[in-house]
C-alpha cells in the first residue's frame, strides 16, 4: 500500500494552529506518511511535527468555509487547527485519521525511521537475558536458564531463555506450563541477594471447577521454598474475582495442594476499568470551568488515585514479605501480564538499589514489561480520547509508571533519573519512532524483525548528549529499601502528566533549572577547593624541604 | 508554678496516630512550667508548648493505662497512654490550666529570655518601621497625605496612629465617614502601587442599614477615586457572600449602594465567615486523622470540608484586586463585616500578589505587620491565646499563610523565603514566643493542593522522606562557605609563592649552585577532602529504619490468622462432590 493513497491533499497554505500558552502560528500545514508538520513560512522553522501514530482523536467542525480541526493526542496533549477551505479541511481530516489507524504494523514508522546520530551501543543487545542471569548465577545455584521456550512453542507470550529453578528439567516445565494460563509457567523475576528469598511470577492456575491439580506444579513451586520455610502466593485479584475464574477454566492454588503456601489477594483492576478510570482523570483536568468542589469530585469519581494506591500497596506488601518476614513470593493474576508486572517490577524499584539507576530501571522495563511479555501493542493502542470502545486498551504501564513517579517524589534523592524520564517512556509507548514498544510479545517482535528492521529506544536514550535531560542532579546512590507511604495524604496528582498541556510549566522549569545550577556549581567548587589544597600541600612542603635540607 | 502537681512521669507510651498495630514508643514525660516534653527511650525529645495545645482529652481507661489525647495549634496529635490514672488526671487538670492563660502577663512572651540584652530587643521591636514602609510605596506624595486624625486613638482604636488618606479629605470628612463605619474603621489607605498610581484601601462595613447614607462617608470614598489620576472608577469590594451582607442590613449595617456613591463599582467576593473557616478546618483535621483512609474518603472528606473552596475564594478575591490594579488601573477598596479579618487577607495577598518586595523575608514580615498587625487582626481571640470565647477562634491568618504556600508551588523562584518560614510563621502565632503576634501577577486556573506538610508536619509515617528544597539550600550555603574557602586558599598560595621567589632568591645568592630541586620530590602528604559532611543529616533516609512503622500498613493480612478462603473452598468442594 502507498501512503500517497491516503493523503488526499498533501499541503495547505494559511493553516492556523492553536496551542495553549502558545501564540496562535499561522503556517503551512504537510502531510507525509507517518508526520503531520506544520511550519509558518517567515523563518521556515518547524512549529509543529506530530507522528499520526500519537493522534488519539479527531473532531472536525465547520463555520462558513472556515474548517477547524481538532486533533487529541495520546499524550493529553490537544491541538486545533483552522484550515481554510470546507474541502481541504474534511481531506485533512480523513488523511489524518487514515494514517492515524494503520492496520498494518509493518507500515509504522519505526520501519522507516533512519536514526541521524551514531549508534554507539546497540539497544537490542543492551539488556540480554543471559547477562541478566550472570549477576544471579554468582549468587545461588539454585537456578538456571532454560532453553525450553526457544520457538515459543510452550509459551508464545514467553522468551525464549527464562530462569528457572536448577531441579526442575525441562519436561517438567512443559507439563507445568499446561497447568498455567497462557502457558506461563513459574518463573524467577528477581533474586533478593540480602535474604536469599526470590519473586516469581506466571499465569493463574487452572483448576477450573473441579479443583484440577499438578504435581509438577507442585514440585517446582516448592522446588524454591527451603524445608520448612514458607512462603507468599499474592494473587493481584480480589477473592471474589479469583473464585469466578474458575468458572472459565482458571483459579488459584488451593491451601491443601500447597500447604506451605499462604495465600493474600490483593485487588488490582483491570482493562476496561482503568481505561476508564483515565478517561474521567483526564477529562477532569482538560475541564477549565469547573469550580473547586466539582474539581475534588471530579478526582476522587476517576478512582486513579485509588488505582495507584493499591498498586503500590500490593508492592509494598511484596517486598514486605521479602525484606521483613524473608518469605519467597510467588505472583500471578489472570494471564500475569499486566497486574502482576506492575508489583513484581514495583517490588524491585523498592527492593533493589540498581533499579533506581537509569541502566538498572531500563533493564527492569527489558526484562519485567517487555520480554515478559505485556501486550503493549494492544494496551496503547488508544489513549483517554478514544470514543470507540475497544476491549484491549488500559493504562497499565502509565500506572507503573505513575508509581513509581509518588515513589520518587518521596524519595527525591533515590533515583538516577527524573521525572522527564518517566513522561519520555510514556510518549514511547505510545507513539515512538522506535520499535522498542511495538508488538505484543517476544515471539511477535520475532516474527516482524524488528531488531534488523527498526532502532531500540535504547540506542537512542543511552547516548550521553541525551542522558543528560534525564538525570536526577540530586541523586546519591541509597542503598537501602525505600518504604513509600501510601496513605492518601501521600499521593499525588502527577501533574507533568496530566496538567503537561493544561499549565505553563514556566516556572517550575526554571526553579528546576536554578537547582541544576546550584548543584553544577557546587561540583566545580568542590574540584577547585581540592585543586587548591593539593597545591597548598605541595608548597608547604618545598617550604619544608627548603628549610631543612 | 501551682498548676503543677506532677512533674516526672515514667513508662509512659507514645502511640502512632496513624500505625494500625499500636505501635509505640515508651519513654518519660515531664511538665515544666511552659513546656511538656517527652524523652523516649532512643532519648528523641518531643517538645509541646503549653501555648500550642488546643485541647486535652482523657479519655476511657484501659488495660494499659491512661490515654491522654493532645491536640496542638500546629495540627501535631499527640496519644499517651499512662500507666497510673492518677497521674494522668494530675497531668490533664496541669494542661487544662496552663494551655489557657487567663491573663495577658502569663503569657510566654513574658518569660521567655532569649539572651539578648535591652538593645538588642529594642532593635528587633524597630526592625520593621511601618513610616519606612509607606515611604518605599510612595506616600505621602500629592495625592496622598498623612493624617493625624487617630493620633490618639480617638477615632479607632483599631487602626493604627498613623494612617494614609487622600488630601482632599478633611478630618471633618474622616470623622463623619468613621461615624458611619462599623467600629469606626473608615477607609484608609492600605497599598499604594506608585507606577499605576492605584490604591488598595481598606475599611468597614457602612452602618447603611436598608437605606441610611452619609454625605461625609460618600466624600471620602469620591476622594479615594479622585486620588487616582488615571482611572475615573474604583472598585468596592466586599469580601461576603452576598446573603451575609444582606442579613447585616437588618441590624443597620450593610454594604454601599451604588446609586448612592459616584463612580463606583461595586462587587461581592463571597468569602465565608470566620465560624464556616472555623468549622471547615475542624472538618478537614478530622479527615486527616482518620486511620487507614482510603483514597476516595480522603477526597470525598476534602471536598466536604470545603476547605479547598475556602482557600480558593480568598486568592479569587486577591486576584481580583491585583488584575484591577494592573489592568485597569483603578483602585479598590475593600471590606467585610469588621475589616480585620477577611480584609486583611485580601489586602495582603493583593500586595504580595502585585509587589515583589513583599516576597522577600523582609517585606513579608513588613506585611504582616501592615496589614495584620497594625490594622488590628485579633490574633489573641483567632488563635485562642487567652482562655475567650471559642467562637471567636478561626484559622484566618492559617488560611492566608496557605495561599502564600500555593503561591511559592506555582511561582517556586518568585519568593525568597520556602515552606519552613511559612511552618515557622504559622508556629510562632500560637506559641505567644515573641511579642509580634500578641496583640505583577498573571493567573490561570490553579489545581490546589493538600498542604501535606502543614497539616501533617510531625506524622513522621506521612512525610516524603527527603526534602529537595533543605538539601538545595544546604548546598547554595555550602557553595558560599566553599567561595571562601577558595579566596582564603588563594591567597595563602600567593603567600607561600611570594615567599618562595624570596627565599629563592636569597637561597640563589648565598650559592650560586642549587643542591637538588625541590618540586621533584613533592610528598604526598596531602590528602583529598572531598564532600564537606554538611547535608549528612538531611540526606538521612528515615523511611529504611527499622524503628519506622511505615511498612505495617500494607499488611494487615500478616496479623490475621488463616483467611476466610480455606472453609468456602470446602464449602464449594463439596458442592461438587
Amino acid at each position: 500500500m502507498e501512503f500517497a493513497e491516503l493523503i488526499k491533499t498533501p499541503r495547505v497554505d494559511n493553516v492556523v494552529l492553536h496551542r495553549p500558552f502558545y501564540p496562535a502560528v499561522e503556517g503551512t500545514l504537510c502531510l507525509t506518511g507517518h508526520h503531520l508538520i506544520l511550519s509558518s513560512r517567515q523563518d521556515n522553522t518547524e512549529e509543529l511535527w506530530l507522528l499520526h501514530s500519537n493522534i488519539d482523536a479527531i473532531d472536525k467542525r465547520f463555520v462558513g468555509s472556515l474548517g477547524t480541526v481538532i486533533i487529541k493526542c495520546k499524550d493529553f496533549r490537544i491541538i486545533q487547527l483552522d484550515i481554510p477551505g470546507m474541502e481541504e479541511c474534511l481531506n485533512i481530516a480523513s488523511s489524518i485519521e487514515a494514517l492515524s489507524t494503520l492496520d498494518s504494523i509493518t507500515l509504522m514508522y519505526p520501519f522507516f525511521y533512519r536514526p541521524m546520530f551514531e549508534v554507539i551501543e546497540d539497544g537490542w543487545h543492551s539488556f540480554l537475558p543471559e547477562q541478566e542471569f550472570k549477576l544471579y548465577s554468582s549468587a545461588t545455584s539454585q537456578w538456571r536458564l532454560s532453553y525450553v521456550n526457544k520457538e515459543f512453542a510452550v509459551c508464545p507470550t514467553y522468551p525464549p531463555i527464562v530462569i528457572v529453578p536448577e531441579s526442575i528439567d525441562d519436561e517438567t516445565l512443559r507439563k507445568v506450563a499446561t497447568f498455567r494460563h497462557g502457558g506461563r509457567f513459574p518463573v524467577l523475576s528477581y533474586y533478593h541477594q540480602k535474604s536469599k528469598r526470590v519473586i516469581m511470577r506466571s499465569g493463574q492456575p487452572l483448576t477450573g471447577t473441579n479443583g484440577r491439580r499438578c504435581k509438577e506444579d507442585e514440585k517446582l513451586i516448592n522446588a524454591t521454598l527451603r524445608a520448612g520455610s514458607r512462603g507468599y502466593i499474592i494473587d493481584t485479584r480480589s477473592l471474589n474475582v479469583a473464585q469466578q475464574a474458575r468458572a472459565k477454566g482458571g483459579g488459584f492454588e488451593q491451601e491443601a495442594h500447597y500447604p506451605q503456601w499462604r495465600r493474600i489477594h490483593k485487588s488490582i483492576e483491570r482493562y476496561h476499568i482503568l481505561q476508564e478510570s483515565l478517561i474521567k482523570l483526564v477529562e477532569a483536568c482538560n475541564d477549565q470551568t469547573h469550580n473547586m468542589d466539582r474539581w475534588l469530585s471530579k478526582l476522587e469519581a476517576s478512582n486513579w488515585l485509588t488505582h495507584i494506591k493499591e498498586i503500590l500497596t500490593a508492592a509494598c506488601l511484596v517486598a514486605q514479605c521479602i525484606d521483613r518476614e524473608e518469605a519467597s513470593v510467588l505472583i500471578h493474576g489472570t494471564e500475569g501480564t499486566d497486574s502482576t508486572l506492575q508489583v513484581t517490577s514495583l517490588a524491585q524499584i523498592i527492593l533493589e538499589p540498581r533499579s533506581r539507576t537509569i541502566r538498572g530501571f531500563e533493564a527492569l522495563i527489558e526484562r519485567e514489561w517487555l520480554q515478559a511479555g505485556h501486550p503493549f501493542q494492544q494496551r496503547c493502542a488508544q489513549s483517554a480520547y478514544c470514543n470507540t470502545k475497544q476491549k484491549w486498551e488500559a493504562p497499565v504501564f502509565l500506572l507503573f509508571l505513575d508509581c513509581v513517579w509518588q515513589i520518587l517524589r518521596q524519595f527525591p534523592c533515590s533515583f538516577e533519573f527524573n521525572e522527564n524520564f518517566l513522561i519520555m517512556l510514556f510518549e514511547h509507548a505510545y507513539a515512538s519512532q522506535f520499535g522498542t514498544f511495538l508488538g505484543n510479545s517476544e515471539s511477535e517482535r520475532c516474527k516482524l524483525k524488528l531488531q534488523q528492521k527498526t532502532m531500540s529506544l535504547w540506542s537512542w536514550v543511552n547516548q550521553p548528549s541525551k542522558l543528560s535531560k534525564y538525570t536526577n542532579p540530586l541523586f546519591e546512590a541509597n542503598n537501602l529499601v525505600i518504604w513509600p507511604s501510601v496513605a492518601p495524604q501521600s499521593l499525588l496528582l502527577w501533574e507533568g502528566i496530566f496538567l503537561r498541556w493544561n499549565r505553563s510549566s514556566k516556572y517550575l522549569d526554571e526553579a528546576y533549572e536554578e537547582m541544576v545550577n546550584i548543584i553544577e556549581y557546587n561540583k566545580e567548587l568542590q574540584a577547585k577547593v581540592n585543586i587548591l589544597r593539593r597545591q597548598l600541600a605541595e608548597l608547604e612542603t618545598e617550604d619544608e624541604m627548603q628549610e631543612s635540607p | 508554678m501551682e498548676h503543677i502537681r506532677t512533674t516526672k512521669v515514667e513508662q509512659v507510651k507514645l502511640l502512632d496516630r496513624f500505625a494500625t498495630n499500636n505501635k509505640s514508643l515508651t519513654g518519660t514525660l515531664y511538665l515544666t512550667a511552659t513546656h511538656l516534653l517527652f524523652i523516649d527511650s532512643l532519648q528523641k525529645e518531643t517538645w509541646i508548648l503549653h501555648h500550642h495545645i488546643a485541647s486535652v482529652e482523657k479519655l476511657a481507661l484501659t488495660t494499659s493505662g491512661c490515654p491522654l489525647v493532645i491536640q496542638c495549634k500546629n495540627f501535631r496529635i499527640v496519644h499517651f497512654i499512662v500507666p497510673r490514672e492518677r497521674d494522668c488526671h494530675d497531668i490533664y487538670n496541669s494542661l487544662l490550666q496552663l494551655s489557657k492563660q487567663a491573663k495577658y502577663e502569663d503569657l510566654y512572651a513574658f518569660s521567655y529570655n532569649p539572651k539578648q540584652n535591652d538593645s538588642e530587643r529594642l532593635q528587633g521591636w524597630q526592625l520593621i518601621d511601618l513610616a519606612e514602609e509607606y515611604k518605599r510605596m510612595g506616600v505621602p506624595n500629592s495625592h496622598w497625605e498623612l493624617s493625624d486624625a487617630n493620633q490618639e486613638y480617638k477615632i479607632c482604636e483599631t487602626y493604627p496612629r498613623e494612617l494614609y488618606v487622600p488630601w482632599t479629605a478633611k478630618k471633618t470628612v474622616i470623622v463623619g465617614s468613621s461615624k458611619f463605619r462599623s467600629k469606626g474603621r473608615f477607609p484608609v489607605l492600605s497599598y499604594y502601587h506608585q507606577d499605576k498610581k492605584a490604591a488598595i484601601c481598606r475599611c468597614s462595613q457602612p452602618l447603611s442599614g436598608f437605606s441610611a447614607r452619609c454625605m461625609e462617608d460618600e466624600r471620602l470614598l469620591e476622594a479615594i477615586s479622585k486620588a487616582n489620576p488615571v482611572n475615573c472608577y474604583m472598585y468596592v469590594v466586599d469580601t461576603r457572600p452576598k446573603l451575609n451582607a444582606m442579613a447585616n442590613r437588618a441590624a443597620g449595617k450593610g454594604y454601599e449602594n451604588e446609586d448612592n456613591y459616584s463612580s463606583i463599582r461595586f462587587q461581592f467576593v463571597g468569602i465565608e465567615n470566620i465560624h464556616v473557616m472555623r468549622s471547615s478546618l475542624q472538618k478537614l483535621l478530622e479527615v486527616n486523622g482518620t486511620k487507614g483512609l482510603s483514597v476516595n474518603d480522603f477526597y470525598s472528606g476534602l471536598e466536604s470540608s470545603g476547605w479547598l473552596r475556602h482557600i480558593k475564594a480568598v486568592m479569587d478575591a486577591a486576584i481580583f484586586l491585583a488584575r484591577a490594579i494592573m489592568v485597569e488601573n483603578a483602585s479598590v477598596l475593600v471590606h467585610c463585616s469588621d475589616g480585620w479579618d477577611r480584609t486583611s487577607q485580601v489586602c495582603s495577598l493583593g500586595s504580595l500578589l502585585l509587589d515583589s518586595y513583599y516576597r522577600t523575608i523582609r517585606g513579608f514580615m513588613v506585611l504582616i505587620e501592615k496589614d495584620w498587625i497594625s490594622f488590628g487582626h485579633k490574633f489573641s481571640e483567632r488563635c485562642g491565646h487567652l482562655d475567650g470565647d471559642p467562637k471567636e477562634v478561626s484559622p484566618v491568618f492559617t488560611q492566608f499563610l496557605e495561599c502564600v504556600w500555593h503561591l511559592t508551588e506555582q511561582f517556586p523562584q518568585a519568593f525568597e523565603f520556602n515552606e519552613a518560614f511559612l511552618l515557622q510563621i504559622h508556629e510562632h502565632i500560637h506559641s505567644c514566643q515573641f511579642g509580634n503576634f500578641l496583640g505583577n501577577c498573571q493567573k490561570e486556573r490553579e489545581e490546589l493542593k493538600f498542604w501535606r506538610n502543614m497539616y501533617h508536619q510531625f506524622d513522621q509515617t506521612l512525610h516524603p522522606r527527603q526534602s529537595v528544597f533543605n538539601i538545595i539550600m544546604n548546598m547554595n550555603e555550602q557553595n558560599k562557605q566553599l567561595e571562601k574557602d577558595i579566596k582564603d586558599l588563594e591567597s595563602k598560595i600567593k603567600q607561600r609563592k611570594n615567599k618562595q621567589t624570596d627565599d629563592i632568591l636569597t637561597k640563589e645568592l648565598l650559592h650560586s649552585v642549587h643542591p637538588e630541586s625541590p618540586t621533584l620530590k613533592t610528598s604526598l602528604r596531602f590528602k583529598e577532602q572531598t564532600r564537606l559532611p554538611v547535608n549528612d543529616s538531611l540526606r538521612t533516609i528515615e523511611g529504611s529504619s527499622p524503628a519506622d512503622n511505615r511498612y505495617s500498613e500494607y499488611a494487615e493480612e500478616f496479623s490475621k490468622s488463616e483467611p476466610a478462603v480455606v472453609s468456602l473452598e470446602y464449602g464449594v468442594a463439596r458442592m461438587t462432590c
